[in-house]
């Protein structure tokens, strides 16, 4: 290596083409640089105004009613537990929605190359969407949350029928599915509740 | 996906909707796409999980599936979308923007549909008719009517479009055809005809105001009777959702009208914004620049309070096309001279100010004067750095490489000889303002996620004593639905001790800085984001 033993500071070039003297580099970094380093130029403060806070006061509540939502899908509770006397409460002040909902996976559209089918197909979900049976039972439902359910039930479900596109004839020979794969084309299937 | 973004998406992710659906979201974005059985193995979660997950996400448009690589007789795939996810954080700026254009009515529609992801218009009526009942005196109520009318001027303003039908009913008619792609494309709101038609509906009636829990089985009753009732308003299955573009087109515009008004004075940002507003329909989302508009037609479009005269709004317009931001142009002499509004110059221009302000503020104004001299002239050596920015070598040299050091700056080596010998080689040091753009928008996702981390932090350390404050409102809330008296009431509110107090407030100041910050990162992240993709878009 050049210069090793020699001198520590020796470069392989001419250092005076990038405008540096021997003198002017800075020291060699010892370990890493600080987590917090010091700032010299402190930020400026942030906007305030009515519209920044009504935004921020829109955001905390969103946040909160997210929670409270459906969409806030919570892992398998432990099944030892009675449920508490407070529950039943509880879920009515915080207004929750329905926990245990399922997808409706009853009927599946199965998609094909053939013509006729794709047709048929096409009026079952149409026909799908137009009938909605939601089959969960609850506790105490209020009708806003019943309309918008059934808005979500039946948007799911058409989205959802769609997933299991599978076309028994051509790929039971070579695909082999485990036992809860395809699971659409089972009728009655017994989605355990928690 | 970035780094940064990834882990904003499941911070978002998680924030909304919980670690289950954080967790297929996740792998989601770091695999591509996935079929549910790969999903499923990777997370590692129970399949009802999984499907629960997607359904969540596709419900809001963050996830499309379509026939996957084996063709329609295959697993289905999924693909998720980040920028939706990524829209999360600036949900209460569409909510807001909704508010100050059409007022509390269209705030609560834009906000359940956010929340929801996709609705019916019925359903949206009669939930938003509800909430604004609840808010008002007793025995008033709010006419769906009312709320039927500002839904349909938010769609005819195409704020609001059609969900777009399922795209797996328009490829197997296509695929037979050719081979479908890997992954179908998701079908284009706009594509579809019928995307802001609004539908016939029979709705008529009041918003119910909410009653407690007394009249619950009234209530029960009341809502079996609405079950069998709201199937038969008209509209099953046209499901609406929240047009983004479109509120990012109304962000832009207010962008450009606020520099023009900081730059100059108030009557131009009035005439820049009645131009927008001229050539709000004629313009396409990514038009560099809009229609030409005649000075004449200006004219006579200025708003009626501004009364001025033609010559004056002729020298305005001068003004404007002379000043060096460019944000408005001329285009011909016809009519008393032809203007457009130079909008992918300005998204530019605007991106570069606050790449500007940016350095200014982390490292002083002479750095900035650097950093501005490299965008102006493109390549400068050491020497004429120092020249030209008028600042003694020593430190211009420091703050070049300080610059440099945080990628701001990049160095061009500029060869006299083929074997490029240091002291034969020019060093040329610039600035793309692309590149630069880029850098600094992930640095503003790490930003908002490293915010999300500490408000997480800071609510977890604290979780003790919020817990607690909390279970004592709801009792002094009962307390005084059953109305107690003014003594029991105080010995519950002084099981908070004082300085408990003082930390909760300290707690919730530095929850709503946290939350501030983000809102107004996102400020920024939406100025760099459209420059980004308006520079590709015109590529």
């Amino acid at each position: 290596m050049a210069g090793k033993g020699r001198g520590v500071a020796a470069f392989s070039f001419n250092i005076e083409s990038l405008g540096l003297t021997r003198g002017s580099m800075p020291e060699t970094q010892r370990g890493p640089a600080p987590l917090f380093p010091q700032i010299e130029y402190k930020p400026g403060p942030l906007k305030a105004g009515e519209d920044e806070d009504y935004m921020r006061a829109l955001k905390q509540e969103m946040r909160g009613r997210m929670k409270d939502l459906p969409f806030n899908i919570k892992h398998h509770a432990g099944k030892g537990d009675v449920e508490r006397y407070k529950e039943k409460y509880t879920r009515e002040i915080k207004k929750l929605e329905d926990e245990d909902w399922t997808p409706d996976l009853k009927k599946s559209v199965k998609i094909s190359t053939k013509d006729k089918e794709e047709v048929l197909n096409k009026l079952d979900e149409l026909e799908k969407k137009g009938d909605v049976k939601s089959d969960e039972e609850d506790e105490v439902k209020k009708e806003k949350k019943e309309d918008d359910e059934e808005g979500e039930e039946a948007e799911i479900e058409g989205d959802y029928d769609e997933e299991f596109e599978e076309d028994n004839d051509y790929i039971a020979s070579y695909f082999e599915d485990g036992d809860d794969f395809g699971g659409g084309s089972d009728d009655n299937m017994d989605e355990a509740t928690y | 996906m970035t780094a940064q973004e990834v882990r904003l998406c499941g911070l978002l992710l998680q924030e909304h909707f919980g670690d289950v659906v954080e967790n297929v979201g996740t792998h989601l974005i770091r695999n591509g796409v996935l079929t549910l059985r790969a999903l499923a193995h990777e997370t590692k979660l129970a399949l009802d999980l999984v499907k629960k997950s997607l359904c969540v996400l596709v419900q809001h448009g963050m996830c499309t599936f379509g026939p996957g690589r084996r063709g329609p007789a295959g697993p289905v795939e999924y693909h998720i979308n980040c920028e939706h996810i990524l829209h999360m954080l600036r949900y209460p700026r569409y909510i807001y923007t909704a508010k100050s254009l059409y007022g509390d009515t269209g705030e609560l529609i834009v906000e359940e549909i956010l929340q929801r992801g996709q609705m019916t218009m019925s359903s949206t009526v009669k939930t938003v008719a509800d909430r604004l009942t609840h808010n008002m005196p007793e025995g008033q109520s709010m006419d769906y009517n009312e709320v039927v009318s500002a839904f349909s001027r938010l769609v005819e303003t195409h704020f609001l479009q059609r969900c777009p039908p399922m795209a797996s009913a328009e490829s197997s008619g296509t695929g037979s055809a050719e081979t479908p792609p890997a992954v179908t494309q998701p079908s284009n709101p706009e594509s579809h005809p019928d995307c802001y038609k609004l539908p016939y509906i029979s709705l008529s009636g009041h918003g119910k105001r909410r009653r407690s829990s007394e009249d619950g089985e009234a209530d029960q009753r009341a809502a079996k009777k609405a079950k069998t009732d709201s199937s038969e308003c008209g509209d099953e299955g046209i499901h609406w959702q929240v047009n983004f573009e479109r509120f990012h087109l109304h962000f832009r515009d207010q962008a450009i009208i606020s520099a023009v008004s900081c730059k100059l004075d108030q009557t131009s940002g009035e005439i820049v914004r009645t131009m927008l507003r001229m050539s709000e329909v004629t313009t396409s989302a990514n038009a560099a620049f809009t229609q030409a508009l005649s000075a004449n037609e200006i004219f006579r479009a200025l708003p009626s309070n501004y009364n001025i005269a033609r010559p004056i709004l002729d020298q305005y317009l001068t003004l404007l096309v002379d000043d060096p931001m460019e944000f408005v142009g001329k285009a011909g002499d016809s009519g008393g001279g032809m203007f457009v509004v130079n909008l992918h110059r300005a998204l530019a221009n605007l991106a570069r100010a606050t790449l500007e302000s940016v350095v200014q503020e982390r490292f002083g104004s002479r750095s900035a004067r650097i950093f501005r001299l490299l965008l102006r002239k493109r390549h400068l050596e050491q020497k004429q750095v120092e020249d030209f920015a008028m600042i003694p070598a020593k430190e211009a040299k420091e703050m070049l490489y300080t610059l440099l050091s945080e990628n701001l700056v990049q160095l061009q080596e500029i060869p006299k000889t083929p074997d490029h010998a240091p002291s034969r080689t020019f060093y040329l040091y610039t600035v793309n303002q692309l590149p630069t753009a880029r850098l600094l928008l992930q640095h503003c996702y790490k930003t908002v996620g490293n915010l999300i981390e500490r408000r997480l932090y800071e609510t977890k350390e604290n979780k003790r004593l919020l817990e607690k404050s909390q279970r004592i409102e709801a009792i002094l809330a009962s307390l005084q639905a059953t109305g107690a008296e003014a003594t029991q009431l105080t010995e519950v509110e002084e099981m908070i001790t004082a300085p408990e107090r003082q930390q909760l407030e300290s707690l919730r100041h530095h929850i709503n800085k946290l939350d501030s910050s983000e809102n107004q990162v996102d400020e920024t992240i939406f100025l760099l984001e459209s420059y980004i993709n308006s520079t590709q878009a015109s590529r």
